[in-house]
């Protein structure tokens, strides 16, 4: 005796057909299922469902005077998942779950799933493992979604900021130049993240969560701004043209290096000395928020790099050279812009008193050194011997970032 | 280059374009040169598989009647050499309100909705199931017909659509419509679940098939068929074409399920015995 099934007075137009496709899934390819109904007309639904999913069907007398449909269970299905591709698995950690080549034919569907033939190619640049991954993508994410802050709440708009002029000014300039800064550190991950295969989406999701970090940046440095009512400052030639090598970096380990490594490494000294020293609460809270983030998208780009470089050392030679490179080309450009340079003088002295400027030039000073001691720190990390990392961290841009 | 087996097909939606141009270039990838001439009614398509621009034609069940009908006038054959898994077998369905009327005999007097004038599955041979059972259109009942498309026969859901609509708007009794459309207005939420029963359900009859015209050069046509019945739904360069055409496996054709159809375009005085178009309020 086939299985049956009775769906009594269940229409067609309230669901039967689910009823019948979940019973034939427990029957063979090949294989009949029986199918009884009441009321008048049900046979119609059933057999044009059938048809349209390849089971042929047969109505006959089911003896107790209702009609009775016989299903053969059609092969459509099996046929649609025939040469499906397999396509990793959730857990990174698993072996085989992240591979090293992500196919187009992947496409959007989500790490594991199957896909079926013929599923269309998508044009992803970043699809090799090695070129983009890291280990931590994941537990960076974790924290980065547990780090969130509210720009509203986390900082006290109201706290008291009443500065002299010409150190509110020195503020506003200062805050002119990091939102600058900032649009290059939203603008990079944000490129590489449409080009990336989604197979990699710890690496997907960190980049998506870094920009998100930036867009908040960039709206707490531009509400700084305005809290006394100034426009934003300056922006030069010199300082933009230092980002533009940045944003026009193809490579993703090569920006990784430039702007997390360098870059964001060298704004995480810059957003604590602003801690430090900024002359009110408010920067000093913004400052103290932003280091934080920042410092999350220094770790992923030293975690990228450091696999990255083990599994072809020739790398630390191209990022080497990048550097050079970034250098000869920006040799003709005045780096830093000399508004910066004095605004966090002026910032971190609080007055344009002779003895408060001599105790803020001397607080920059430290900075510089601090910036340059934490880059050539993380590029012997990274493998670069001794003096070859001190010659890098010397030859990174002027503009910092 | 080599003299291309021409097949007609009726425009009555866009994605016909996308199906055949499809078609074209698979059947070119197996080595069989093949084109399409689009028409925009069935009428005109059947009239040119008689003056030698088609050699054969993706015809409705209607016009498959016409084609019949005008090659035996003229002493000539066609043949119907395929069709879809999914033209096998259909029927169509009367759909009431729950509480509309309870069976046939309560149709008496009543509005029942019909497709376009000239579909065979919403209003032809819905016609001649009632007709069968006594039931004559303007003299025991009245017939709206929902016109969509005329030309199209019934191709264009639109008038079934119209139908249902107007059914759950309470402005007719009845409504008639293939089963299949009546799962897909289910799942759209046209007739809301569990507001409507099926009064009634046609017999089993056949939808389209490729029809071969007069004097089609064999050869070409054998190779047409051959390649047609190999495509494999599980070949996933072909399951796109497929879907889009809606079938899951080519079948060969037959003629066994036009009789109902036959019947009601002589009943209804559709097209004479020549295939003459008698409708009078036929525009297509």
């Amino acid at each position: 005796m086939p299985p049956t099934i009775d769906i009594d007075s269940l229409g067609f137009d309230a669901g039967a057909h689910l009823v019948v496709k979940l019973a034939l899934g427990r029957v063979a390819v090949g294989e009949v299922l029986e199918v009884r109904g009441q009321g008048e007309g049900w046979q119609g639904p059933l057999a044009a469902w059938c048809r349209s999913q390849g089971h042929p069907v047969a109505f006959e007398d089911g003896g107790d005077g209702r009609p009775c449909a016989r299903i053969t269970r059609g092969a459509v299905q099996a046929g649609r998942w025939r040469g499906a591709a397999a396509t990793g698995a959730i857990d990174p950690g698993a072996d085989g779950a992240v591979r090293a080549e992500a196919d187009a034919r992947w496409g959007l569907a989500a790490r594991g799933a199957t896909v079926e033939a013929g599923s269309p190619a998508f044009a992803f640049r970043l699809t090799r493992r090695e070129d983009v991954w890291a280990d931590s993508a994941a537990t960076l994410y974790a924290e980065a979604v547990a780090a969130q802050w509210n720009a509203d709440t986390a900082i006290d708009w109201q706290a008291p900021c009443d500065l002299p002029d010409e150190v509110e000014d020195a503020v506003v300039q200062v805050m002119t130049y990091m939102v600058e800064n900032e649009n290059a550190a939203l603008v990079v991950p944000a490129r590489f993240l449409g080009q990336l295969h989604p197979h990699f989406r710890e690496v997907q999701a960190l980049l998506a969560i870094q920009v998100a970090d930036e867009a908040r940046h960039i709206d707490v440095f531009t509400r700084r701004i305005a809290l006394k009512g100034r426009q934003p400052g300056l922006s030069t030639a010199g300082g933009q043209a230092s980002l533009k090598t940045l944003v026009d970096e193809p490579d993703f380990s090569t920006a990784q290096f430039l702007l997390a490594v360098l870059g964001e490494g060298t704004f995480v000294s810059l957003l604590n000395f602003l801690h430090h020293h900024a002359p009110d609460p408010v920067t000093r809270q913004i400052a103290r928020l932003a280091a934080r983030d920042e410092a999350r998208h220094v770790a992923f780009g030293m975690a990228h790099l450091g696999q990255h470089i083990a599994l072809e050392p020739a790398l630390l030679a191209r990022l080497g050279n990048a550097v050079e490179a970034r250098y000869e080309h920006l040799a003709g450009t005045s780096g830093l812009n000399e508004e910066v340079f004095d605004a966090l003088i002026l910032l971190a002295a609080g007055s344009s008193e002779p003895a408060a400027i001599a105790a803020g030039y001397a607080r920059v000073q430290e900075l510089l050194q601090d910036m340059a001691r934490g880059r050539e720190a993380r590029l012997a990390k990274l493998g670069f011997q001794g003096e070859s990392a001190r010659r890098l961290a010397s030859l990174h841009t002027r503009n910092f970032m | 280059m080599t003299q291309p087996l021409v097949m007609g097909a009726v425009a009555y939606a866009p994605k016909v374009v996308t199906i055949w141009e499809g078609f074209k270039a698979w059947f070119r990838d197996q080595g069989l040169e093949f084109d399409f001439v689009l028409y925009s009614n069935y009428e005109r398509q059947v009239e040119a598989q008689f003056d030698g621009t088609l050699h054969l034609a993706w015809n409705s069940p209607l016009a498959w009647v016409r084609a019949e009908r005008m090659a035996r006038a003229r002493g000539l054959e066609v043949a119907a050499v395929a069709m879809r898994d999914t033209d096998q077998d259909l029927s169509s369905v009367l759909v009431v309100r729950q509480d509309g009327p309870a069976d046939r005999t309560a149709l008496v007097g009543k509005r029942v909705g019909f497709g376009a004038i000239d579909s065979p599955q919403a209003t032809l041979i819905p016609l001649d199931h009632l007709r069968q059972a006594g039931l004559v259109a303007g003299r025991d009942y009245t017939a709206r017909r929902f016109d969509v498309l005329g030309g199209k026969h019934g191709d264009h859901i639109g008038g079934e659509r119209d139908a249902a609509q107007a059914l759950m708007a309470g402005e007719i009794d009845a409504a008639w419509m293939i089963d299949g459309n009546y799962l897909a207005f289910a799942n759209e939420g046209v007739l809301p679940s569990g507001a409507t029963r099926i009064l009634a359900r046609t017999g089993l009859y056949d939808h389209c098939n490729f029809t071969v015209s007069p004097g089609a050069p064999s050869e070409l046509i054998g190779r047409f068929i051959e390649l047609l019945l190999g495509m494999s739904w599980d070949d996933p360069a072909v399951r796109p074409l497929l879907e889009l055409e809606g079938l899951r496996a080519w079948r060969p054709g037959r003629t066994s399920g036009y009789a109902a159809l036959d019947r009601a375009v002589d009943d209804e005085a559709f097209y004479d015995a020549e295939g003459k178009i008698l409708a009078a309020d036929y525009r297509y």
